[in-house]
């Protein structure tokens, strides 16, 4: 005899539901700033060439000119054989951007392909599948990329794309993978199979919706990859050198010992390029893990008692004793907490 | 454990305790909130409970209840957003010369009493115990946390602990992975008592387990507390369960106690409009068939609770006066439990229902055989 | 049992399929490899063409089963063919004469940086939202770095300005290698600023990452259960929690193994290290393939070894790990 108590309609968020407008909004503050600085980066591919004051292919015969430091008609200084830095570098944001982009669209797209597939379909398939994947996961990805692209005749932009994309879809396959099969047994999907729905209808529209936020993480880390990857190759000379990418900017100045001339405006304006879009793509891969696991956002109003940040492990703090112990200060900081309980305790109890 | 002289708003702490001489936990005006950027979720409010030493105190409730909220407030393990706004719990257990006011604890006084003193049996056991550690190295973590014992003290100890709760020494190696539901809940609980606590919290501990299993286990605590001497504070939405159970139960509703009462009273004349509602809600095996009514509605948002008192919208009783009402806890004259309390001053067991609302009506056969069963397994 | 098992079987296919991968691509790639190689290098002798011809599988020497045999063969007793840039010196000795280099620099700054890069993020973990959360943009950056353009930086500032570094190379010029005072000394002088680049720029990763499963398993009921027992705090934060986080960690680290090695090879580049970043950069300037095929394995295979010994240590440590294993 068991005597179930009267339970609350309490309906958890149907799948699928995202809240479209504020997601802006939504979005922590990390995010925010790893697309602001992204966006910065990308309009500069976009407008760079057209921008840039020079040809960076131009080489200005004067011999003042080769290596000077940064003044006014050369910002960034210039090149051994008196190429402009900033041209070099408007042009190279655009050409190393392109490169990533593309290989992150064509890999992820792929990840998405075979990870889906594979956690569906099941069997023998789910087993090939997932053993290429590992494998290419766990052979280092750069000597073989040295090895695949080393052995070609030209380095072009378009075997780079090529090569990075077949090398860099089986991280996010894997990812994809594995929230597909956990999604799978989810019941709205057994409920989808039951009323009929067709096989390839389920996955594109029940299941994809359902991973947005992992193939959005899952695409930036592959443009993460992507640059580092190309950019690294294109150090060491394996790339197209007569093109003007961050990467080969760096080889350049590598090889003609910019480093040992003391000519610093050579080799760290590619560099912190890349970084800094590196950082964008992180911050906004936080960004979008936090969206999915709210338990990694900073803690904010949540964990701080009048002002202050209390360990969240600690035990359960009491009103009374923070406001104790933390008395002198708490006058203080109450002007810029958004503490309610604080004041509401000032006002001698709430009810 | 004296009162700091600056602590004007918080009730005193010194001195012994104010009810029952035998009281061991005395709970009073606790109030518990999440704070959230939408407000501040009130889910515990001015709770006041009294647990006596070797009593089974039943905490009924729906989910969001504000019940499990209560027991983890009271032992401070809730996490960010909770705070604790007001109240004291005081523990005067045995071991103790003086009550001491676990929220006003320093936290190493606090890890001395936990477990020690109060236990917990969690409702998962699954999600409870680590699962890189084997059953024994987690029983003898909790010895040599708390009791000054040698190695193989601990290790007998942790033996014997099994044997007490029925499960193959064998298992002490076994990790908690390799063990059926029914075994880990036994663990738990044998965890549980490894240091001879005073009190017993259970968090559902039967809910994710089947009938059968469901059964064995509450046989079991009944005679390990009769055998031990413990107090328990049993949390669940099982109803039913508590009426064998437990000696008292409490009705929680909306973070606040609606009831407090003996099981055989608050099974035979239920005093607050929502036990009614709940009593009536599930069929009995024996008596006539008779048509279940739930409680239609749902709980209020605990961000903004409305005036008076939270049940009102749903309750068939509920008039404007309801909007006034303080939720103190008043006496019910009629009951034969002097200590019998509830929060509705208008509807006493022989106010007629209205119409509409069907009367608990309890049969005469069932009566008779209810209170025996109780006696036999609670008193 | 089976468990380790079905790892070791995956590692020998991943190996089998490198091996093949390096057998297969200079057949399959246009152009006639031995005629531009040989273009460059005018003076080689015939036999090496012919040893050339051999290894590229140009000239038909036998059916290509016959041919990836004698290649699987040649592999096993470590004979990796003669070099081109630096004839007659064969691969294996070149290989033999690098790898330490790499082995100390890199294997050492990688574990160290784990070690302590694993330890902040258990206490960022733990202290979620505490003092060092607000490194966290910093670090983010940091990991955001290429490992060789921080190189170039640290260079620039610690040796180029400062002087307290030496501007690169494995030792002082003029030292002779060998097992004395003077020599160890002066390698380890050199190590340092390499050794400090890796370890600054992985730590980041591994701390970010410790912090986030730190903070999920905080969350986790055996952990407040821990609480509730009353258990000393290290014991919960270690043994109860960190324990719990360190597996996915592990994995994380088996993962980034492959990449942390290669931008560290890379790295080496930038300091003139002797190690084996040098010979890449040489193989790939000079277009030396046998070097550059023979590197490709030889860092293949040290990352499966590593990857190994890291399941291993994850199978040791989680006992679902073997349970789950041996009941598929």
């Amino acid at each position: 005899m068991t005597a179930v108590l009267p339970i609350s309609a309490n309906t958890a968020a149907l799948p699928g539901e995202d809240a479209q407008p504020g997601r802006w909004r939504r979005m922590p503050p990390k995010a925010k700033v790893g697309a602001v600085l992204l966006g910065l980066f990308v309009l500069a591919a976009i407008i760079g060439p057209m921008v840039a004051p020079y040809d960076p292919s131009y080489q200005d015969p004067s011999p003042a000119l080769s290596l000077h430091a940064p003044y006014g008609a050369h910002l960034l200084g210039t090149t051994q054989s008196g190429q402009d830095v900033l041209s070099e570098l408007l042009v190279g944001i655009r050409l190393t951007l392109e490169l990533a982009l593309l290989v992150g669209v064509i890999a992820t797209a792929l990840a998405v392909i075979v990870g889906v597939t594979s956690a569906f379909l099941g069997g023998v398939w789910d087993e090939v599948l997932s053993l290429v994947s590992n494998v290419f996961l766990v052979i280092p990805a750069l000597p073989l990329l040295i090895v695949l692209l080393g052995s070609l005749q030209t380095k072009g932009q378009t075997a780079t794309i090529i090569v990075l994309s077949v090398l860099g879809w089986p991280w996010g396959a894997r990812v994809i993978r594995a929230q597909t099969l956990a999604i799978r047994n989810r019941d709205f999907i057994a409920a989808a199979r039951e009323t009929g729905e067709k096989t390839w209808r389920i996955i594109a529209f029940e299941m994809v919706p359902n991973e947005v936020s992992l193939i959005a993480a899952s695409f930036v880390n592959t443009v993460l990859y992507a640059i580092g990857a190309s950019v690294a190759l294109a150090f060491i000379g394996v790339a197209n050198l007569n093109a003007w990418s961050l990467g080969t900017m760096l080889y350049w100045a590598q090889s003609q010992q910019a480093l040992e001339l003391g000519a610093w405006w050579w080799f760290v304006p590619p560099g912190l390029a890349v970084a800094l879009i590196g950082t964008g793509l992180v911050l906004l891969n936080t960004g979008i893990d936090e969206l999915g696991n709210p338990r990694l956002r900073d803690a904010t109003s949540a964990s701080r008692i009048a002002g202050y940040w209390l360990p969240p492990a600690d035990p359960t703090p009491v009103l009374a004793e923070v406001v104790q112990h933390r008395g002198k200060l708490s006058g203080f900081l109450r002007s810029f907490s958004r503490s309610s309980l604080l004041d509401d305790a000032e006002k001698g109890g709430h009810r | 454990m004296s009162a700091h002289p600056d602590q004007a708003p918080v009730a005193p702490v010194a001195g012994p305790l104010a009810a029952r001489p035998d009281t061991v936990l005395e709970i009073r005006d606790l109030s518990v909130v999440y704070r959230t950027p939408g407000g501040d979720v009130r889910a515990v409010d001015k709770v006041n409970i009294d647990l006596a030493a070797g009593e089974v105190i039943g905490l009924a409730g729906e989910s969001g209840s504000g019940k499990s909220t209560l027991v983890y407030g009271a032992s401070r393990l809730l996490r960010a957003p909770a705070l604790i706004t007001s109240g004291s719990v005081r523990y005067a257990g045995r071991r103790v010369t003086e009550p001491v006011d676990v929220l006003t604890m320093k936290p190493d006084e606090l890890r001395r009493l936990r477990w020690r003193e109060i236990a917990i049996v969690f409702q998962s056991a699954m999600n409870a115990l680590n699962p890189v550690l084997n059953v024994r190295d987690q029983l003898i973590d909790v010895m040599h946390a708390h009791l000054r014992i040698g190695r193989d003290e601990a290790r007998e100890r942790a033996a014997s602990l099994l044997d007490l709760v029925g499960i193959s020494r064998e298992r002490l190696r076994s990790y908690p992975h390799e063990l059926s539901g029914g075994m880990r809940q036994r663990v738990m609980i044998a965890m549980a008592l490894a240091t001879d606590p005073e009190i017993v919290i259970m968090d559902e501990p039967t809910t994710a387990l089947d009938v059968v299993v469901q059964r064995d286990i509450l046989a079991q605590i009944v005679e390990l507390k009769e055998r031990l001497g413990f107090s328990i504070l049993f949390i669940t939405h099982d109803l039913s369960l508590l009426l064998e159970l437990a000696d008292r139960i409490a009705v929680m509703y909306a973070g606040q106690l609606l009831e407090i009462g003996t099981a055989e009273e608050i099974h035979r004349e239920p005093s607050h409009p929502y036990t009614k509602g709940l009593l009536n809600s599930f069929p009995s095996l024996r008596g006539p068939r008779r048509e279940l009514a739930g409680i239609p509605g749902s709980p209020p948002d605990l961000r903004d609770p409305p005036p008076g008192c939270p049940f009102l919208p749903r309750c068939g009783y509920g008039t404007a006066a309801c909007r006034e009402v303080d939720m103190d806890l008043l006496p019910v004259t009629s009951s034969q439990d002097p200590s019998h309390v509830t929060a509705c001053p208008f509807v006493l067991p022989q106010t007629p229902a209205l119409p509409g609302i069907p009367e608990p009506a309890m049969p005469q056969a069932q009566q008779e055989t209810e209170p025996e069963t109780a006696e036999e397994l609670g008193a | 049992m089976s468990f380790i098992l079905r790892r070791l079987v995956f590692y020998v296919v991943a190996a089998w399929v490198a091996l093949t991968v390096n057998f297969f691509i200079p057949r399959a790639m246009p152009g006639n490899a031995v005629q531009s190689i040989m273009a460059k290098f005018p003076n080689l002798q015939p036999s090496a063409y012919q040893a050339l011809e051999a290894m590229l599988g140009v000239g038909h020497p036998g059916s290509i089963w016959h041919q990836y045999g004698s290649y699987l063969d040649d592999v096993f007793h470590l004979n990796f063919g003669t070099d081109v840039t630096q004839y007659p010196a064969p691969v294996s000795t070149l290989l033999a004469e690098t790898i330490p280099w790499t082995l100390t620099l890199v294997g050492t700054a990688t574990v160290i940086a784990f070690i302590v890069g694993t330890g902040l993020g258990i206490v960022a973990g733990w202290r979620h939202g505490g003092a060092l959360d607000r490194l966290l943009p910093g670090l983010m950056f940091l990991q955001a770095i290429p490992y060789f353009f921080f190189a170039l930086i640290l260079l620039e500032l610690f040796a180029s300005k400062l002087h307290v570094f030496p501007l690169g190379q494995g030792y002082a010029e003029g030292l002779v290698p060998g097992w004395h005072a003077d020599f160890i000394g002066s390698a380890i002088y050199h190590s340092l600023l390499p050794a400090l680049t890796i370890v600054l720029t992985s730590i980041a990763g591994w701390m970010l990452q410790m912090r986030n499963v730190m903070i999920t398993t905080v969350g986790e009921d055996y952990v407040i259960a821990a609480q509730a027992k009353g258990l000393p705090r290290r014991r919960v934060i270690f043994t109860y929690a960190a324990r719990n986080a360190l597996l996915p960690q592990l994995q994380g680290f088996a993962l980034a193994l492959g990449f942390v090695v290669s931008g560290a090879l890379i790295m080496e580049i930038v300091f003139s290290y002797p190690g084996i970043g040098e010979l890449l950069l040489t193989a790939v300037t000079s277009e030396d393939y046998p070097l550059m095929q023979a590197i490709f394995l030889v860092i293949t295979f040290a990352v499966l070894l590593a990857n190994m010994i890291v399941d291993l240590i994850i199978v040791l440590s989680d006992p679902r790990a073997r349970a789950r294993e041996a009941t598929r």
